[in-house]
């Protein structure tokens, strides 16, 4: 141990303590299995807003983002636009209504929408996929930030921050856990906007120097020259505005609203609230311009918000920030996975474990789910190779835009959509996009048009699933739900009629 | 030790009891209800597609823009690259004012919806206030 690991260990001590006991706390008011899932469904606004906010802002935006920045300019600014507009099209095309909805998780939405349990089976199988191909990122940032902080070898961070996770979401559930995030993300935005603006300072005594890296294409927000660059930007965009309503641990925190209106003022909060955040990962891009230029020869863009504080500002100073954005990156990794874990535990438990213990022990079953949602994606990550986190968290964005947004928006404002229909359609959608992503996970890159289309597949994939969704629906016009028009009654009717 | 609560499912029809439902028309599918509810589902559709119109041709443009002339991407308005500028700091303003604008349409939408189907002079309307 080091001098220079110090403040980096202190800082994932706290952070872990920090979150440990605030979940214990929050345990107090965790009794029934309403409480695990959905917190009892009275969350107000703020307390909320704040936990989507701390929730959302995983590892891919704390430490991702400003590392993407660097190494590839403006473009990359497209990866928070897109996670902060797709809030603004999950409120204007799904917030209340899904509220309204009254179920707990997506799978059964979808039930409780088209009447069919295969259907639910396989948004079950989807939201377990989606929760493992953004779980692996997490545990695999997690590895690389403790190995930058303090030297360990990466897969500590992935059992230390899997331990946490564990340990939070089997004691308290969505209660418990809902304080942790509202307070991992005042953690985050204050980890990332002070050492911001100590560095701006620093950068402005040093006579504010200007970077080269990157050249003139450092400030062109499309990707690449010619129409692969176009349609590389757009793909991602349409990925990442459709695709956070399809994501499972966004979704489950609908749930948590006291009514439609509420959720739709939480989502205008959160809007305002990741605003403020993104405002900060650009801020280390530019200054990594300047002073990172290390970090971007040897490959390691990825911890620039871990390592520029040192880069700029020897002693204890210095070790301060890089204590600071330790802590922050640290909340990151646990808020995303918990909230995750949550998730998908919740579908594992309702669809596989609660048949296998008992009907009265809810929440053991809880508990025996939330060891498997987390178990398999440290495995894989451990195991599979490095592809940085921003584009492994894309790849979940494409395969929800392709899936869960097709079926939400359709089943949400199209009477017609039947069983058959929402079956082919996630079938489409989510081979066609799945198997881009596995693709790219595994390290096929073909060149050209082949290797963008593979690489950012939700441009082709969301409107094939939308169009096999609406074709297979028409024709099988005959298996429209009975009761169709009167959940589409409830979904829209606001509380203040008594339904 | 923490006491012990008998766990149990979550209530299913919290509200079931309460003020009986002013819906009747809608939910039995009369002609009558059929309006109403393709009125409200029309008003809300409408109102989501116009937003996001409106953020396809604000942000949704800026690629094709700055495809179509790369050298927008040299102007240096406040010392900031414009990119820079419009995606990394005016983008979350934009964003947040069209949420803001759009739940206040929304609830003016179903409060519209309410006062239609509870009926002009109805003094029990809890709606609308």
């Amino acid at each position: 141990m080091e001098r220079a690991d110090v403040p980096g260990l202190v800082a994932v001590v706290l952070v872990t303590l920090a979150t440990l006991a605030i979940g214990t706390w929050g345990l107090r008011f965790s009794r029934t299995t309403s409480d695990f899932f959905v917190a009892s469904r009275t969350v107000r606004p703020g307390l909320n807003a704040s936990a989507i906010g701390g929730e959302y802002l995983s590892a891919a935006s704390f430490l991702g983002i400003a590392g993407l920045l660097l190494v590839g300019g403006a473009d990359m600014l497209w990866y928070p636009v897109g996670w902060t507009a797709g809030y603004l099209v999950l409120l204007v095309l799904v917030a209340a209504p899904l509220r309204r909805s009254g179920a707990y998780t997506l799978p059964d939405f979808a039930e409780a929408r088209l009447g069919s349990r295969t259907v639910r089976a396989a948004c079950s199988l989807l939201v377990v996929g989606i929760g493992w191909l953004y779980l692996i990122p997490q545990f695999e940032g997690a590895g690389i930030t403790l190995r930058s902080a303090i030297g360990a070898p990466e897969w500590v961070g992935v059992l230390v921050v899997a331990a946490v996770v564990l340990a939070n979401v089997t004691s308290g559930g969505m209660r418990s856990v809902t304080f942790v995030q509202a307070f991992q993300y005042w953690l985050k935005l204050t980890a990332l906007l002070v050492p911001a603006a100590v560095l701006i300072a620093v950068w402005w005594g040093d006579g504010r120097p200007s970077g080269s890296l990157g050249g003139d294409a450092w400030s062109s927000p499309v990707a690449g020259d010619g129409g692969i660059g176009l349609y590389t930007t757009y793909s991602l965009i349409a990925g990442l505005f459709l695709g956070t309503m399809g994501l499972p641990h966004v979704v489950v925190r609908f749930y948590t609203n006291p009514d439609g209106r509420a959720a739709r003022r939480t989502t205008v909060v959160v809007l305002a609230l990741l605003g403020l955040f993104y405002l900060w990962p650009p801020v280390y891009a530019g200054l990594g311009r300047v002073y990172g230029e290390r970090l971007v020869a040897e490959g390691r863009a990825d911890v620039l918000v871990l390592e520029l504080p040192r880069a700029m500002l020897a002693g204890v100073g210095g070790d301060v920030l890089t204590g600071l954005v330790t802590a922050g990156a640290f909340a990151a990794f646990l808020s995303t996975s918990s909230g995750l874990a949550i998730a998908v535990s919740g579908v594992v438990t309702q669809d596989v474990t609660s048949r296998l213990v008992s009907e009265q022990r809810g929440v053991a079953a809880f508990r025996l789910a939330a060891m498997v949602a987390v178990v398999i994606p440290v495995v894989a990550a451990l195991m599979v190779r490095n592809v940085g986190v921003a584009q492994s968290v894309g790849l979940a964005f494409a395969v929800a835009a392709s899936t869960f947004c097709p079926l939400l928006v359709l089943g949400i404002w199209w009477r017609r959509l039947t069983d058959a229909g929402a079956l082919a359609g996630l079938a489409a959608g989510g081979l066609g996009a799945g198997g881009a992503a596995i693709a790219t996970l595994a390290g096929y890159s073909p060149g050209g048009w082949a290797g963008a289309l593979l690489a950012q597949p939700a441009a082709w994939s969301v409107p094939v699933a939308v169009l096999v969704m609406v074709t297979v629906s028409l024709a099988t016009a005959d298996r429209e739900p009975a009761h169709a028009r009167r959940f589409l009654v409830r979904l829209h009717t606001p509380e203040s009629l008594g339904r | 030790m923490t006491e012990r609560v008998r766990v149990t499912g979550p209530p299913r029809h919290a509200a079931a009891g309460r003020a009986a439902s002013r819906l009747g028309d809608v939910h039995e599918q009369t002609a009558l209800g059929d309006l109403y509810l393709r009125s409200l589902l029309r008003a809300q559709l409408g109102l989501a597609v116009r937003l996001l119109a409106l953020l396809a041709v604000t942000l949704g443009v800026l690629p094709l823009a700055f495809h179509l002339a790369p050298s927008l991407a040299g102007v240096r308005p406040l010392g900031i690259a414009l990119p820079w500028l419009l995606l990394g700091v005016l983008v979350h303003p934009l964003l947040l004012l069209l949420a803001w604008r759009y739940v206040r349409s929304a609830e003016r939408n179903e409060r519209v919806f309410a006062d239609l189907v509870s009926g002009p002079p109805a003094p029990d309307a809890e709606s609308g206030t």
